[in-house]
């Protein structure tokens, strides 16, 4: 193969890699679906992974959300100095928190968070055989690590978002009365002026989407690991790299179907 | 198992191999490292389907199994990991209740069910401890409680005296025979160890390069002449690779 053909040859490769991977992947959730029958195992493990995804990655997400929103009001009043009135900061903030920085910013965050541990904890559990184990004891290893991991993510995903977006509205409104010289009543004026009930609907309906992709992926990497350790290592990274790269293309997704 | 064959890629593991045991026997797999000992006992519970031949538990066909009749049968035969594969999270009472958990077991009876196949393993006292804190003898001992927790028929060891120290290695024979004796259960118990395959085994198989080289009892196998085997059994590797050669 000469120079000129190998570069051809490798995108060839890489296309005909993805294709396979799309197909593994498919095939794995048509698994997951599968065993969704199964409520009996994965019933029982619902709350304890809500608790584990949801409640547990609550500080972090809050943490963000809190920084952000003080951010976004001093840029705002920033941007706005002297061209546009003061009360359009609580419109920016509101707007920008509720639709995109809320969601994917806690999306990101719970990326590697919770894509990573869920990659690493059932990669370890594959290379250890304890997958293998759950499947001699007549567990059904979808309805048993997948199922109840996936559906914790998607109910969890939007609360977590739900409190992260207040929690950056209050921190912009905080930041706004205390140094920005703007009362509560501007702030929650310029809130209010373009708010519309449907945007947090699709601020929620995009957290359920990336909550679904984040724990399917890291599902699916720590399910796919072989070898050692190092494989562990491997899967944890694509999981987060592939779910928080999913993460953004879902966010332009929603932008395009519902906005 | 019937004229199995298994290949990862291009790289044959089992090419054609007929294997059966008896009721009640204990049958020992011998063989090289790599030989495909353990790719033929998941081949058994299906975590490993073959590319070609059949797999006959109780007279079904392992591979035409839907979903509910193939975990039906995975509950008629335990497996012991060659690591033990015990669930790290969970102590050793949960660890040895999930297979009596999955099929609802009433809970009082599933206490004094754990705490028997512990006692039967020697591990009673043990059951608030996590595998983390055990010793690679320990974790095979509730490994092997497990795998009989439900009473299976058949009871599947893979490897299950690898990095023993030699009188833990006796030890955990020792179970094999019990676990035989008590529970009337028939057994596979895959090795490289030749004291242990003697001391269990009713029969001993030879795995070599894809196949069945040998099939007999201890003395049968102490008797043969095949050098394959004979370099094998005696750890002469000479004897072994002019055969091969």
């Amino acid at each position: 193969m000469n120079a000129w053909t190998s570069p051809i040859a490798w995108v060839g490769r890489s296309a005909l890699d993805t294709a396979a991977g799309f197909g593994r992947f498919g095939s794995f959730m048509t698994g997951a679906a599968r065993a969704t029958r199964d409520a009996r195992t994965w019933g029982q493990l619902v709350v304890f992974h809500m608790a584990k995804l949801g409640v547990e990655s609550l500080p972090i997400a809050l943490f963000i959300a809190a920084f952000t929103g003080i951010v976004m009001a001093l840029q705002a009043s920033y941007t706005f100095t002297g061209a546009v009135p003061l009360y359009f900061v609580g419109v920016l903030v509101g707007k920008t928190i509720i639709l995109e920085l809320g969601p994917v910013l806690t999306g990101l965050a719970l990326a590697g968070r919770v894509g990573a541990n869920i990659a690493a904890e059932i990669g370890s559990m594959r290379v250890t055989e304890q997958i293998d184990a759950l499947e001699t004891l007549g567990y059904d290893p979808f309805a048993y690590l997948v199922v109840p991991r996936v559906i914790a993510g998607l109910l969890m995903f939007p609360i977590c978002v739900a409190f992260a977006n207040a929690i950056g509205v209050v921190g912009g409104w905080i930041t706004a009365i205390n140094l920005l010289e703007m009362s509560t009543p501007e702030f929650i004026r310029g809130l209010r002026l373009f708010f519309r009930p449907f945007d947090i609907q699709y601020s929620l309906i995009k957290a359920a989407s990336f909550g679904l992709a984040v724990t399917s992926i890291g599902c699916f990497y720590g399910f796919n690991t072989t070898g050692g350790a190092a494989a562990v290592g491997r899967s944890t990274t694509q999981a987060v790299v592939v779910s928080s790269m999913l993460i953004l293309v879902l966010d332009a997704f929603w932008a395009i179907v519902l906005l | 198992m019937q004229d199995v064959h298994k290949a990862f890629g291009s790289r044959v593991i089992l090419d054609g191999v007929t294997l059966s045991a008896r009721d009640g026997e204990t049958l020992a797999v011998i063989g090289y490292s790599g030989a495909g000992k353990s790719v033929l006992l998941k081949s058994i519970v299906r975590l490993l389907v073959p590319d070609r031949g059949v797999v006959h538990v109780d007279g079904q066909d392992v591979s035409q199994l839907e979903r509910d009749e193939l975990y039906d049968m995975r509950r008629r035969v335990g497996y012991v990991f060659q690591f033990a594969a015990l669930f790290d999270s969970m102590n050793v009472f949960d660890n040895v209740a999930m297979g009596l958990r999955r099929i609802r077991m009433p809970e009082a009876e599933l206490a004094e069910r754990v705490i028997e196949s512990l006692r039967l393993v020697e591990m009673n006292g043990f059951e608030d401890r996590l595998p983390a804190q055990l010793s690679g003898g320990q974790r095979k001992r509730v490994g092997l409680a497990r795998a009989i927790a439900t009473r299976p028929k058949y009871v599947l060891y893979d490897e299950p005296t690898t990095g023993l120290d030699p009188v833990t290695t006796a030890v955990i024979d020792g179970l094999i025979l019990k676990m035989s004796r008590e529970l009337g259960v028939t057994s596979v118990v895959v090795t490289h160890d030749m004291k242990s395959a003697y001391r269990v085994a009713d029969r001993i198989a030879m795995l070599y390069q894809g196949g069945i080289r040998f099939i007999g009892t201890p003395e049968e196998i102490q008797r043969s002449e095949d050098p394959v085997v004979h370099g094998f059994i005696e750890g002469l590797p000479e004897l072994a690779q002019e055969a091969a050669a």
